[in-house]
């Protein structure tokens, strides 16, 4: 069964007439790298601020359609959100560390949810460094500020930090695109490695990054799921139009 | 030289100029009242009854109650204000309602401190009994000190991006969390300004007191919150148009410590923003 499904999902905006999302349906199996692309204002970041429910801080969006966790709907009633997005992490585009110590920065979940435990704290941090590939360049100065990392070092602190939570599903939203190469490769890296454990949505910063961690790849158009394949299939033999219009650089 | 630089010229020497209309009053009344006030301040003009009708003796009375009441307004002002920022700035929707909050925070903001002070008589003295008191007053200071920290702590709120509380709220914080543990730990640098600025605003006032809380003459310090008390203004205001053969120097050294606690005030406002503005990530 997969970890997430994803049904008849439509969501529009207040105010625009064409809808964010139309009609999207999309599994998330358990323990492998969904990948979502298209062109800017596809729908990308909606559909995944939709699974942990962070477009509820949006005014006067309509939304149909359900998102399943474990085959219940994260949008009942009486669901406790805050438990729903320490489920499901979120790292975002750019890197932003909290104010405070690499430290607070990678056990601030688990500090809200309640942990106290000092040795519980100490041993989430260093799992959740190790995992998001920071460990060995940060262990010696956990207590110096987020801020005095690099780009690349404080987008790995920033999906450390979801870790922590030890959540089941990680989105993430174009992690590297404020990256160099090299940090984009060590994050894609990390990620390689954490599919083992997780749940993984991924909108990539380019074809090329998508086409590279992929086990199940979704075509995103105007809000529309036009294409969904298996591993490289997307890129190697689209079978819609605009999907490999869209891959060999005929627009978008 | 091209035609379009002299004109640029111009404009700089103008702006230059309307800089030093605003500055040089400043620093005029500023060493007028240093260079005459210094000579006055001794150990017993600070730490001293009046005597004498107040032509002698100290002006303690009036410092411990300029600074209690300054205290006062500070413990209602501050919560109250800080409070209401934060439900302005991170919990209310734009509705009619919040709308006419918003227009009563900068219409009170407008409202001469005589009419603060008439309705401290009438509010606080009168009607709720406080009698004329440090109560009495420091309420009517807070009143009058409220839209400037309301609308000093909104902003510095608002001035933090929204993809802090994002951030917070995808690692399972709820609303209260995220604003208690990271908006308003970097607000406040700006909240701490706009507190100072409105206190300093109300320890230098003399309208508000006049009916709820200042002694002419009492020389002695207050013993409980019910007490009335001498205050600086009120007291530089009694000394320099009521008292008839007041020595000069009194007015100047009074005026003198007013003016030093004002500014005190202001340069401490400037190091907590400075010091905190160093450790800002953005």
């Amino acid at each position: 069964m997969s970890k997430v499904s994803i049904r008849e999902l439509s969501y529009s905006y207040a105010g625009s007439p064409e809808p964010a999302l139309s009609r999207v349906d999309l599994e998330l199996p358990e323990k492998a790298i969904v990948v979502l692309f298209g062109p800017a204002g596809g729908g990308k970041t909606t559909l995944l601020r939709l699974v942990n429910r962070l477009n509820d801080l949006v005014e006067g969006a309509a939304r149909s359609g359900e998102v399943l966790l474990d085959g219940e709907d994260v949008y009942a009633p009486g669901v406790d959100v805050t438990a729903l997005r320490r489920r499901v992490g979120m790292v975002f585009a750019l890197p932003l560390p909290l104010p405070g110590s690499i430290r607070d920065n990678v056990v601030y979940g688990p500090r809200l949810a309640g942990v106290r435990d000092r040795a519980r704290l100490e041993e989430l941090t260093e799992r959740s460094l190790r995992q998001a590939a920071l460990w060995e360049e940060v262990k010696d100065r956990l207590e110096a500020s987020a801020f005095s990392l690099s780009g690349g070092q404080q987008q790995r602190l920033c999906i450390a930090r979801s870790l922590s939570l030890e959540p089941e599903v990680l989105l993430l939203d174009e992690p590297t695109s404020g990256l160099d190469p090299i940090s984009t490769a060590k994050v894609e890296e990390s990620l390689l490695a954490l599919k083992s454990s997780f749940t993984i949505v991924i909108v990539p910063h380019s074809v090329q990054q998508a086409a590279r961690i992929a086990d199940r790849t979704a075509f995103l158009l105007a809000g529309e799921l036009v294409e969904v394949g298996e591993g490289q299939q997307v890129f190697t033999s689209p079978r819609d139009k605009r999907t490999e219009d869209y891959i060999t650089g005929r627009f978008g | 030289m091209s035609g379009r630089l002299w004109v640029q010229r111009l404009g700089f020497l103008l702006l230059g100029l309307a800089t030093l209309v605003v500055v040089a009053p400043i620093l005029v009344v500023v060493l007028e009242i240093v260079v005459r006030g210094i000579g006055a301040i001794d150990w017993e003009f600070l730490s001293a009854m009046p005597r004498a009708g107040m032509k002698e003796g100290g002006i303690l009375p009036a410092i411990v109650g300029t600074l209690l009441l300054t205290l006062g307004t500070a413990l209602v002002a501050v919560p109250v204000g800080v409070g209401g920022a934060i439900y302005l700035a991170e919990y209310a929707r734009d509705t009619a309602f919040t709308r006419a909050i918003r227009l009563a925070i900068v219409n009170l903001a407008g409202i001469p401190s005589i009419v603060y002070g008439l309705f401290g008589l009438g509010m606080f003295v009168l009607f709720l009994r406080f009698g004329a008191s440090i109560l009495a007053g420091s309420l009517t200071l807070a009143i009058m000190t409220l839209p400037v920290v309301i609308s000093t702590s909104e902003e510095a709120l608002r001035a933090v991006p929204t993809e802090f509380r994002t951030v917070a709220a995808s690692l399972g914080g709820t609303r209260w969390q995220g604003i208690r543990t990271v908006v308003l730990p970097q607000a406040l640098p700006g909240i701490i300004t706009g507190v100072l600025l409105g206190l300093l605003r109300a320890a230098g006032e003399t309208a508000p007191i006049l009916f709820t809380v200042a002694a002419f003459y009492l020389p002695q310090l207050p013993r409980s919150p019910l007490d009335q008390t001498m205050a600086l203004p009120y007291h530089l205001y009694v000394i320099s148009t009521q008292v008839p053969g007041m020595p000069s120097s009194v007015q100047n050294g009074t005026a003198f410590v007013l003016l030093a606690l004002v500014l005190l005030l202001n340069f401490a406002a400037a190091w907590i923003r400075r010091s905190f503005r160093r450790r800002r990530p953005w």
